[in-house]
C-alpha cells in the first residue's frame, strides 16, 4: 500500500452552454487538469442553488467552483448576472463566518476557452490543495 | 425504484486507454438501482445501440446510464435509442468519461477512479429521473410587424410572399420611415424614393398585408405562436376607407402654419395633411393639436370641400385586438437631440443643420425643392463644413452622447459631400472626422471617390466650436495630422448626429418581455448565431432597433427575420423543450420573486382554490409556468424562497444526489 | 417609557370595533409574566379590556401574523404597527402574502422595547412584575423586598439601541407623532467582526452557532419566513428534519436561512429577540444587508411596496464575486 497523499475534492458546476463545452474542448485538446475536479452539468450557472454548494462542502468537498458564460453572453440573457450577485453575497457570507476564501470561486469560461478551463481548474485545485482539508464548514456548529 | 442499466463505452482506445472500462462496469454494478452493467467498444455504433435496446427488453430497464463521450456529442443519439426501445428518452443520463476524464487524465488509476465516481453521479441522477413529455402548442398563422420603415416593409413583404397574413403597425400616418425622407442612397446614389415607393405600393396592394397606420401597440400577452395584441388606432378624423387622398381638404385648410415633421420643421404644413405625395395609405390626417374645428369647433372647411364625405370630427381612438403567431420589431432609429451639443451652435443658427435636415434640403420634394440653399437667407452656400461623430463614440461624454459608433454617418457624409461637389463644383466642402469607417461592399471605393475625384477636403480632427458671426459661421477646428488649428468661415455646417433607438422601443420591450441593452437597442438571442431573434421566443428583430444599420444591412436583416417568422408560422404545432420549470402549487407562496428573474415572462400567477384539511377552502395566489415560453434556465428555482419552483431534468433532488455521489 | 399608552390604543381599537370598520384586533395579550406578551386576536371590546396590554415588552412584530389571520378571519383586522413592523408589512405586501384590503393598520410610535435578558442581568431572576414609571422600570422580584429601579435606556433591546427608523412606511391611520429614518450604528458590530482575522471570526461563529438547539424559533418568528412550506420541513428539499447531529441542515441551517431572507429581510430583529440561546442571529442578516448596500447601492427591504430586491436584480456592471474579497483586504 502506498501512503495516500492528500487529494482535494473539488466540485465544479458548469453551465451546459459555455464552460461545460469549454471542458469538452479542454478534453479534445488533451489539456490536463487534476482528476480531483468533478463536473456537474447545469443548464445555466443561475441554476446553482447555494444549497448545492453548502451540501457539497458539508459532504466533504474541499472546494466548489461555479463556471458560467461571460457576462453579456448568457444563453438565457441574464442568468449569469443573477449568479454573480448571489455568489458575491454567499461568498462574502462564508468569509464572514471565517471560511477560507479560496474554497469558493466563480469563473466565466466560454465554450471556446478550453485552455482557460484547464488553467482555471489547475489553479483552483492548487489553491484548494494548499488549504488542506475543509474542516471549518463541517465543524461550524460542532459541540465544543 | 428504477431498474438502471449501465453501459460503459471504450470509445476504441479513447476511453479504454486511460480508464479500465471493465473495472468501471464492475464497480457500477453494485450501485443502487443498477440491475445490469456492461461495456462495449463503441456504444454509439449500431451494434452498441442494439445492445442497449436488447438489455432494456431483457432486464426491463427503466433508466439508462451511458458512460461515454460528452452528452453534447451523443446524448441525442442515446435518447433516440432509448425511445426505440420503448423507454422515455429523458430516462437517459450520460457520464462524460471521455472529454472530462480519459482525455485529460494521464494515469489509468486516477482515470478509472474518476470514471467510477462520474458513473455513480449519473446513476444517482437517473434514479430520480422521471419521464418527460414535451408540450405542444398551436401556432396562429399571422405575423405582426411593428414599424413601417424599410425594415418593417421588407419583412412584411417577405412574410406575405410566403403566403402568411401580416399586419404592419406604424405610428406615423404613413409607412416609409426614415428612408422616405432620404434623397439619394450610398454607395450607388440611386434615389431613395425610386426604390422605396414601389415597395410601399406593393405593401398597400398585397392582399395578405394590412396596414395600421397612425397606430400603436398598447398591450401584448401570450407567447410564441399565441400572442394576443391590442393595437390602438388613433383617431385621424378622416375615414380611411372613404378618403381618396385627392388633397382638396389640404389645399383649403386655413391653418397653414404647422411645422412639417416630414421636413423636420424646415417648412410648414396644414392642420389636415398628407405627409408626402407617395404616402401609403394616401389618406389625410387631421392634427388635433392644430385643427380649429377640433380645438374649438370653429372651421369645418375640410368637411365642406371633401367630395367623398370622408371627414369625421367625431372619430374616436379604436382598439383592435388580434392574435399573432410571431412578432417582428422594426421600430428603427432617430437622430439624437442636438440640445447638449451647443458648441456647434445648432440652437443659435439656422445654418447649422443635422444630416437628416441636409437630406431634406437636397431632396426635390423638400422645403427648397432640392436646391441647396441656406435655411437662414436662401442663399447658396459656398463653404460647407461637415462634422462627423456628433454624439457618436462619445466614450468620455456618455451623459452627452452615445458610446457606440452610429455606423451610417461616415458613408452618408461622404455621399453628401460628393453630391454637393457634383452639383455645385464651386462649393468648398470640408469633412472633419475621427476615423472614416467604410467597411461595406463598394464603400471604401465610394469614399475615395469623394476625396480623390470630387476633391472633398477630409480633415482628421474634431471641430471644437462653431460661432455664428454676421452671415458666416466661424468654425474652429484642429487638424490632427498637420497638428494645427484651423479657422474656417463656413456658410453651412452639417452635423452627423448620432442615432439612437426610437423612444417607443423601451415600453414596447417591456410589453414583449424582450431584453434591451443599456442603449435601448434590442438584444439578439445570440450575437453571432441568432442575430435576428430576440431571446423571447416568437419575437424577432429587424433593422436599426437592434443596432445602427444602413439600408442594405437592414433589408438583409429584414429578410432574415422574415425567414425565421415563416419557419415558425409554417409549423402547425410547436414542440417545446420538456426540461422546463414547474411550480409545486402546494408550496408556492405566490410572492412574485420568480417572475422577476424570468427573462422570458414565462411565469404568471393565478388565484387558486385549495381544499384545506379541515374541509374549508382557501384561495391562494400561485405561480404557473407556461412550458411553451420557459427555456429552462432555472433562475427561478434559486430565486424561489420556498423551493416550490423546480426544473424538470435538473431537479433540486437530482443535483443534490449528484453532489452526494461525488462527495461520498 | 412608551409615549403612547395602553388606554389610547384601547380606545382606538374599541372605537373601530364599535363602528364596524374592523371585526377583530390583532394585539398584544397578557402572558403569564408581565414580560412574556403573546400575540392575540381580540374580537370584542370586553376581550380587549380584559386581556390587551401594551408596554415595554410588546416587541412582537405582527406583520407575519397577517398572512394566516387574513386568510382565516372574516372582515377587516386591526393591527398595531411599530415603525419597524411597517417595513415587514410592506415587504409582505410586495410578496403578495396577504390582502391589504383585509387589514386596517394603525401606526404607533415606539420608544424602543426592553430586553428581558438585560433586565434579568440587572434585577436577577424571579421577576414578579415590571412597572414602567417615566424613564424608569420598577422590577419586583421574589428575592428583593423593594422593587429594583432600572433605567429603561439600559435595558433596551439591541435592535432598538440601533433603531433604523422611527418612521412608518405604511399605515391607514397614525397615532402619535411620526418620526424619521435614523442614522443608526446597526452595522458597527458587523464591521467589528469583519475587521477580525478569519480565525477569530470562525471562532466567534463556532462559539455562537454551537449554542443552537434547532428550536426553529428564529424561523417561526421571522416575518420573511412565511413560506407555505419551509424548505427545512420539506422532505424533498434535502435539508429537512430537525436536529439529528451531523446532518447537513444542522450545520448549514443558519447560512441557508440567512440567504433565503437576504434582500427580503427588513432587519426587524425578531430572530435575535426570540432566540432562547441569545445567538446574535441578526448579525448574519445585517451582514447581507451591509454587503448589498455596499455592492449594489442602498436598499431597505420594505421601504417601498413593489420594490425589486437586489438579489433578484442585476446590472451589467456588477462586481465579480472574487472582487468581494479584493475590496475587503486581508482581514475583513
Amino acid at each position: 500500500m502506498q501512503v495516500n497523499e492528500y487529494k482535494p475534492l473539488i466540485v465544479a458546476f458548469c453551465c451546459n452552454w459555455c464552460s461545460y463545452a469549454g471542458a469538452d474542448l479542454a478534453g479534445n485538446n488533451r489539456l490536463a487538469y487534476p482528476a480531483d475536479v468533478k463536473i456537474i452539468r447545469v443548464p445555466c450557472s443561475c441554476r446553482v442553488n447555494p444549497m448545492f454548494i453548502l451540501r457539497a462542502f458539508q459532504r466533504g468537498a474541499d472546494g466548489v467552483i461555479i463556471c458560467g458564460c461571460h457576462p453579456g453572453d448568457c444563453h438565457y440573457t441574464s442568468g449569469n448576472y443573477y449568479t454573480r450577485r448571489r455568489m458575491a453575497a454567499l461568498f462574502s457570507m462564508l468569509d464572514f463566518l471565517g471560511i477560507e476564501r479560496a474554497r469558493t470561486r466563480v469563473e466565466w469560461v466560454s465554450a471556446a476557452e478550453g485552455a482557460k478551463f484547464a488553467a482555471t481548474m489547475n489553479d483552483f485545485a492548487e489553491k484548494v490543495a494548499a488549504l488542506g482539508e475543509n474542516k471549518r464548514l463541517e465543524d461550524l456548529r460542532c459541540k465544543k | 425504484m428504477q431498474r438502471v442499466g449501465v453501459f460503459v463505452c471504450w470509445c476504441g482506445s479513447n476511453i479504454a486507454g486511460t480508464v479500465d472500462v471493465q473495472a468501471v462496469s464492475e464497480a457500477l454494478k453494485n450501485e443502487p438501482g443498477v440491475v445490469y452493467s456492461a461495456n462495449y467498444q463503441y456504444m454509439c455504433s449500431q451494434a452498441g445501440q442494439e445492445m442497449i435496446k436488447a438489455a432494456v427488453k431483457e432486464h426491463r430497464l427503466t433508466g439508462i446510464v451511458v458512460c461515454s463521450c460528452s452528452p453534447r456529442m451523443h446524448e441525442a443519439t442515446f435518447r433516440k435509442t432509448a425511445a426505440a426501445a420503448g423507454l422515455n428518452p429523458y430516462m437517459v443520463e450520460i457520464a462524460n468519461i471521455r472529454e472530462q476524464c480519459s482525455w485529460v487524465h494521464k494515469d489509468m488509476m486516477t482515470g478509472t477512479e474518476k470514471a467510477i465516481i462520474l458513473g455513480k453521479a449519473a446513476i444517482a441522477k437517473v434514479n430520480l429521473n422521471a419521464p418527460l413529455t414535451p408540450g405542444e402548442s398551436p401556432v396562429t398563422k399571422r405575423a405582426l410587424v411593428i414599424g413601417g420603415g424599410i425594415a418593417g416593409i421588407q419583412t412584411a413583404l417577405d412574410i406575405a410572399d410566403a403566403g402568411f397574413p401580416v399586419d404592419i403597425v406604424e405610428k406615423q400616418p404613413t409607412i416609409g420611415g426614415k428612408m422616405a425622407q432620404l434623397d439619394k442612397t450610398f454607395p450607388t446614389l440611386d434615389c431613395a424614393a425610386c426604390i422605396l415607393t414601389p415597395k410601399m405600393v406593393d405593401v398597400a396592394q398585397n392582399e395578405k398585408i394590412r396596414i395600421f397606420s397612425y397606430s400603436e401597440v398598447t398591450d401584448v400577452h401570450g407567447f410564441v405562436g399565441n400572442f394576443d395584441v391590442k393595437i390602438k388606432k388613433k383617431a385621424r378624423y378622416v375615414k380611411e376607407d372613404i378618403c381618396t387622398g385627392c388633397g382638396a381638404c389640404v389645399e383649403k385648410c386655413p391653418m397653414k402654419k404647422v411645422p412639417n415633421e416630414f421636413n423636420l420643421g424646415m417648412d410648414n404644413r396644414h392642420a389636415i395633411y398628407i405627409p408626402f405625395a407617395q404616402a401609403v395609405p394616401k389618406v389625410a390626417t387631421i392634427d388635433p393639436n392644430a385643427c380649429n374645428m377640433l380645438k374649438n369647433g370653429k372651421c369645418g372647411v375640410c368637411a365642406k370641400v371633401c367630395a367623398a364625405g370622408a371627414i369625421d370630427y367625431k372619430q374616436k381612438d379604436e382598439i383592435i385586438e388580434e392574435k399573432y403567431g410571431a412578432i417582428v420589431v422594426a421600430t428603427g432609429f432617430n437622430p439624437i437631440s442636438m440640445d447638449k451639443f451647443d458648441e456647434f451652435a445648432y440652437s443659435q443658427s439656422k445654418d447649422v443643420i443635422t444630416s437628416l435636415e441636409f437630406e431634406r434640403l437636397t431632396n426635390a420634394a423638400g422645403p427648397s425643392a432640392g436646391k441647396l440653399l441656406r435655411p437662414s437667407d436662401g442663399k447658396h452656400p459656398h463653404t460647407i463644413v461637415f462634422v462627423q461623430c456628433v454624439g457618436s463614440r462619445c466614450a468620455a461624454c456618455a451623459e452627452k452622447g452615445k458610446e457606440y459608433c452610429s455606423k451610417i454617418c461616415c458613408m452618408y457624409t461622404a455621399k453628401h459631400a460628393m453630391l454637393t461637389r457634383d452639383k455645385y463644383p464651386d462649393t468648398e466642402v470640408y469633412v472633419f472626422y475621427i476615423d472614416a469607417r467604410t467597411p461595406g461592399k463598394n464603400f471604401d471605393e465610394f469614399y475615395r471617390r469623394a476625396v480623390e475625384e470630387y476633391g472633398v477636403k477630409y480633415i482628421k480632427g474634431m471641430v471644437g466650436k462653431v460661432v455664428p458671426e454676421g452671415d458666416k459661421l466661424k468654425v474652429q477646428a484642429s487638424d490632427l495630422i498637420a497638428n494645427k488649428q484651423l479657422h474656417i468661415d463656413a456658410d453651412l455646417v452639417v452635423l452627423a448626429a448620432a442615432i439612437e433607438p426610437d423612444k417607443s422601443a423601451r415600453p414596447l420591450a417591456t410589453m414583449l418581455t424582450a431584453s434591451m441593452d443599456t442603449n435601448d437597442f434590442f438584444t439578439e438571442a445570440h450575437p453571432k448565431l441568432r442575430p435576428v431573434e430576440s431571446p423571447t421566443a416568437g419575437v424577432f428583430l429587424s433593422g436599426a432597433c437592434q443596432g445602427p444599420k444602413d439600408i442594405p444591412e437592414t433589408v438583409s436583416q429584414a429578410g432574415a427575420a422574415a425567414s425565421k417568422v415563416i419557419g415558425l408560422l409554417a409549423k402547425d404545432k410547436l414542440t417545446g423543450n420538456p426540461c422546463v420549470a414547474s411550480s409545486n402549487e402546494l408550496m408556492c407562496n405566490g410572492c412574485s420573486t420568480c417572475e422577476r428573474v424570468c427573462p422570458y415572462g414565462a411565469i404568471t400567477y393565478i388565484d387558486k382554490e385549495f381544499r384545506m384539511p379541515d374541509r374549508t377552502t382557501k384561495i391562494r395566489r400561485v405561480a404557473v409556468v407556461n412550458p411553451a415560453v420557459c427555456q429552462g434556465c432555472g433562475a427561478c428555482t434559486v430565486a424561489c424562497p420556498s423551493g416550490a419552483m423546480d426544473l424538470n431534468g435538473f431537479k433540486n433532488s437530482q443535483i443534490m444526489a449528484e453532489v452526494d455521489a461525488i462527495c461520498k | 417609557m412608551q409615549k403612547i399608552t395602553r388606554e389610547q390604543l384601547l380606545e382606538k381599537a374599541c372605537a373601530l370595533l364599535a363602528s364596524g370598520e374592523v371585526s377583530c384586533v390583532l394585539g398584544w395579550g397578557a402572558g403569564e409574566f408581565g414580560y412574556d406578551v403573546t400575540p392575540t386576536v381580540f374580537k370584542t371590546a370586553e376581550e380587549l379590556k380584559e386581556g390587551f396590554v401594551f408596554g415595554d415588552f410588546c416587541g412582537v412584530n405582527f406583520s407575519k401574523y397577517l398572512v394566516s389571520k387574513t386568510q382565516k378571519l372574516e372582515g377587516k383586522i386591526l393591527v398595531f404597527l411599530k415603525p419597524c413592523d411597517t417595513y415587514s408589512f410592506n415587504q409582505l405586501l410586495t410578496e403578495h402574502r396577504f390582502d391589504r384590503e383585509k387589514v386596517y393598520a394603525v401606526g404607533i410610535p415606539c420608544e424602543g422595547m426592553a430586553d428581558i435578558a438585560k433586565v434579568k442581568a440587572i434585577a436577577g431572576e424571579g421577576i414578579v412584575s415590571i412597572e414602567a414609571k417615566g424613564e424608569k422600570l420598577l422590577v419586583t422580584t421574589l428575592y428583593e423586598d423593594a422593587p429594583v429601579e432600572i433605567d429603561a435606556k439600559d435595558v433596551l433591546a439591541e435592535r432598538c439601541v440601533n433603531c433604523k427608523s422611527k418612521k412608518h412606511v405604511a399605515y391607514d391611520e397614525l397615532l402619535g407623532e411620526e418620526g424619521d429614518v435614523l442614522d443608526s450604528a446597526r452595522f458597527d458590530e458587523v464591521a467589528r467582526l469583519e475587521a477580525m482575522t478569519p480565525d477569530e471570526r470562525f471562532a466567534f461563529w463556532q462559539n455562537e452557532l454551537s449554542k443552537c438547539i434547532r428550536c426553529n424559533a428564529c424561523r417561526d418568528a421571522c416575518p420573511a419566513c412565511t413560506c407555505e412550506k419551509c424548505v427545512f420541513d420539506n422532505p424533498n428539499s434535502g435539508v429537512e428534519n430537525k436536529s439529528p447531529a451531523n446532518s447537513f441542515e444542522e450545520k448549514m441551517f443558519h447560512i441557508i436561512r440567512a440567504f433565503h431572507v437576504a434582500g427580503r429581510c427588513t432587519d426587524c430583529g425578531e430572530c435575535s429577540r426570540v432566540c432562547p440561546q441569545n445567538i446574535p442571529l441578526h448579525l448574519l442578516n445585517r451582514k447581507f444587508i451591509k454587503d448589498i448596500n455596499e455592492f449594489y447601492g442602498e436598499y431597505q427591504a420594505g421601504a417601498e411596496v413593489g420594490a425589486r430586491a437586489p438579489l433578484v436584480n442585476y446590472t451589467t456592471e456588477d462586481l465579480e464575486p472574487g472582487e468581494v474579497f479584493d475590496r475587503r483586504g486581508e482581514n475583513a
